[in-house]
């Protein structure tokens, strides 16, 4: 089936679990920002966790569906909607499968966080490139033409062959996703052993997100934190990495970031509160919080068995659905 | 290059994320280390640990990527450490290949050449023959898919850095930033002072082995016309890419 984009949204790309392998080449990781929410839009439309989903960014895609489908948007919040060729419309929701016969799939802006990311049964069949369907924003390639959507692109996806609903179909629960702090985002952090002082500098001090940042960075935005004087020899950086360029305002790397870096590391942000970084849109408040190792572990695990005991629910949820048509 | 050099540093474990270590050789940007961590990761790689998903090399370090889903950090760090503590990695003639990369100095392909020969006190026939005449050595791959940091850049031929940079450089274009050299693999901003064009494609995202050049290979720059690089470039898209 074609999903045909009538609006692009602000910045809609392909994305899927990321590049592995290459980063000695200087190919970045890229991948949805929030990979256990694409792998839960996946689950709820019965797809592969690795399948190839739209990330949308502060204001989502409409696009115009062919054949009757079934989709799920998880992430923050958004007002969605389903119209059919008769110009019926029926609110879409978050969270759970929702069954749609042809017609145009309107997502609006985002609330209390700015991104979100659209499973499609079968999901999306833009050509693998070195393993992923991901795009790779700076590198031009990978997801639709190595570039966000514009409008007129046409996307192929997986055809569900099933009977076309008369009207959208959802079950009446959803999965809910915790709404962002209105106090500022905890965001914890293993600090690098060269930098103590710098680290101390930064959980100490309250931060807001810079409205620069984008898919490769995070910028920071608060009193300078004192740099060392002196260069540094360019090592390789991850996703996570905080770095600390010369003006003192620091940068958390985040998934399409550069694969090497000359900035000074102060540390890096721990995997289990990444997905929280995905939702934190200009403006919003950050408090660092250093941990060790071991805490990062620890956070992680719980994290991970949470996610379980869900898709564990879930999928009883799931079998016990209708039967589509 | 002795054979019984010691190294200025032992090498350092540290985090650089969860999935992550970073392999340290000191602060010093020289052929010994350099070779160093190149042979290591060469090793690695070729006793890959499950789960070892990227070796990431730089001048003085190196970047070991892992999938916790597979392998623990302390498992990756006891495999590292075993392989530092029998480290027979000493300096030594490096491994990779050496790859001929034509270039068309100055022009509309070289723009900064004049006024670079011109900086460095030389004449620009000069600034491209000595910029051609030295075998680099890919210290890393980074900034870009496929932008090679290539080391080996004579001292009297290092430049600053454009004051604002450019905000399109063409792909291809052979450009000294620093004490470095570097072709840019696709359009993009950049500060570096371009010298010339390669008609060569650094990088296709298509292909198997998607870049020209991996850490480790030497490169040497040869000098071709204008007509050349024309043709070489025609060659190219006639062939369909």
């Amino acid at each position: 089936m074609k999903l045909q984009v009538e609006q692009p949204g602000a910045l809609t790309t392909v994305q899927d679990r990321g590049r592995t392998g290459w980063r000695h080449l200087g190919v970045a990781a890229a991948g949805a920002l929030d990979p256990d929410a694409a792998r839960l839009a996946n689950r709820l439309v019965g797809n592969p966790a690795d399948a190839a989903v739209l990330e949308y960014t502060l204001i989502g895609p409409t696009l115009r569906l062919d054949a009757p489908t079934t989709i799920a948007l998880c992430g923050a919040e958004v007002e969605a909607s389903h119209t059919a060729g008769d110009g019926t419309r029926t609110p879409v929701g978050s969270g759970r499968p929702v069954r749609l016969p042809p017609g145009s799939l309107r997502i609006g802006p985002l609330r209390h966080g700015i991104r979100g990311w659209l499973a499609i049964a079968g999901g999306l069949r833009t050509p693998p490139m070195l393993g992923s369907r991901s795009t790779d924003l700076r590198g031009g390639f990978g997801g639709h033409a190595g570039r966000a959507l514009v409008r007129g692109d046409v996307l192929l996806a997986a055809s569900a062959g099933l009977p076309s609903p008369q009207l959208p179909w959802q079950p009446s629960w959803w999965v809910e996703f915790d709404p962002l702090p209105d106090a500022a985002i905890v965001v914890h952090f293993v600090p690098a052993m060269a930098l103590d002082e710098t680290a101390r500098a930064l959980a100490s001090r309250p931060w807001r997100v810079d409205v620069r940042s984008n898919r490769q960075g995070l910028r920071l935005q608060g009193e300078a934190l004192q740099v060392p004087a002196g260069d540094i020899v360019s090592t390789a950086v991850a996703p996570g990495t905080l770095q600390l360029p010369p003006d003192g305002q620091p940068i958390v790397l985040l998934a399409d970031a550069q694969t090497t870096g000359g900035y000074r590391r102060i540390g890096h942000v721990i995997t289990a509160d990444l997905p929280l970084l995905a939702q934190a849109g200009p403006g919003t408040a950050l408090q660092l919080v250093a941990v060790d190792a071991d805490t990062a572990a620890s956070l992680r695990e719980a994290r991970r068995a949470q996610w379980r005991r869900l898709e564990y629910l879930l999928d009883e949820r799931l079998r016990s659905l209708p039967p589509a048509g | 290059m002795s054979g019984a050099q010691v190294p200025a540093s032992a090498p350092a474990l540290q985090a650089l994320a969860e999935d992550a270590w970073l392999v340290g050789f000191g602060d010093s940007v020289d052929t010994a280390t350099l070779t160093r961590v190149h042979a290591l990761a060469a090793r690695l790689d070729r006793e890959r640990l499950p789960g070892v998903t990227d070796l990431v090399p730089a001048y003085s370090s190196l970047g070991v990527f892992f999938d916790l889903d597979v392998v623990g950090a302390d498992a990756v760090a006891r495999w590292l450490q075993a392989a530092l503590d029998r480290d027979d990695d000493q300096p030594r003639t490096p491994a990779g290949r050496v790859v001929d990369i034509p270039v068309s100095y100055g022009g509309r392909f070289g723009p900064d050449l004049d006024d670079a020969a011109r900086e460095l006190g030389l004449d620009a026939d000069t600034l491209a023959h000595r910029h051609a005449s030295v075998v680099y050595t890919v210290a890393m791959i980074g900034f870009a898919p496929g932008f090679p940091y290539l080391s080996g850049l004579p001292a009297t031929l290092a430049l600053p850095r454009l004051a604002t940079p450019r905000t399109r450089i063409p792909a291809g274009s052979v450009a000294i930033g620093g004490h470095q050299t570097g072709i840019y693999p696709r359009d993009s901003p950049g500060g570096w002072r371009i010298l010339g064009r390669t008609p060569l494609v650094l990088f296709d995202p298509s292909l198997e082995a998607p870049a020209l050049l991996a850490p480790g290979d030497r490169v040497r720059f040869r000098a071709i016309d204008a007509d050349t690089f024309e043709r070489l470039a025609g060659r190219r898209t006639g062939a369909g890419e």
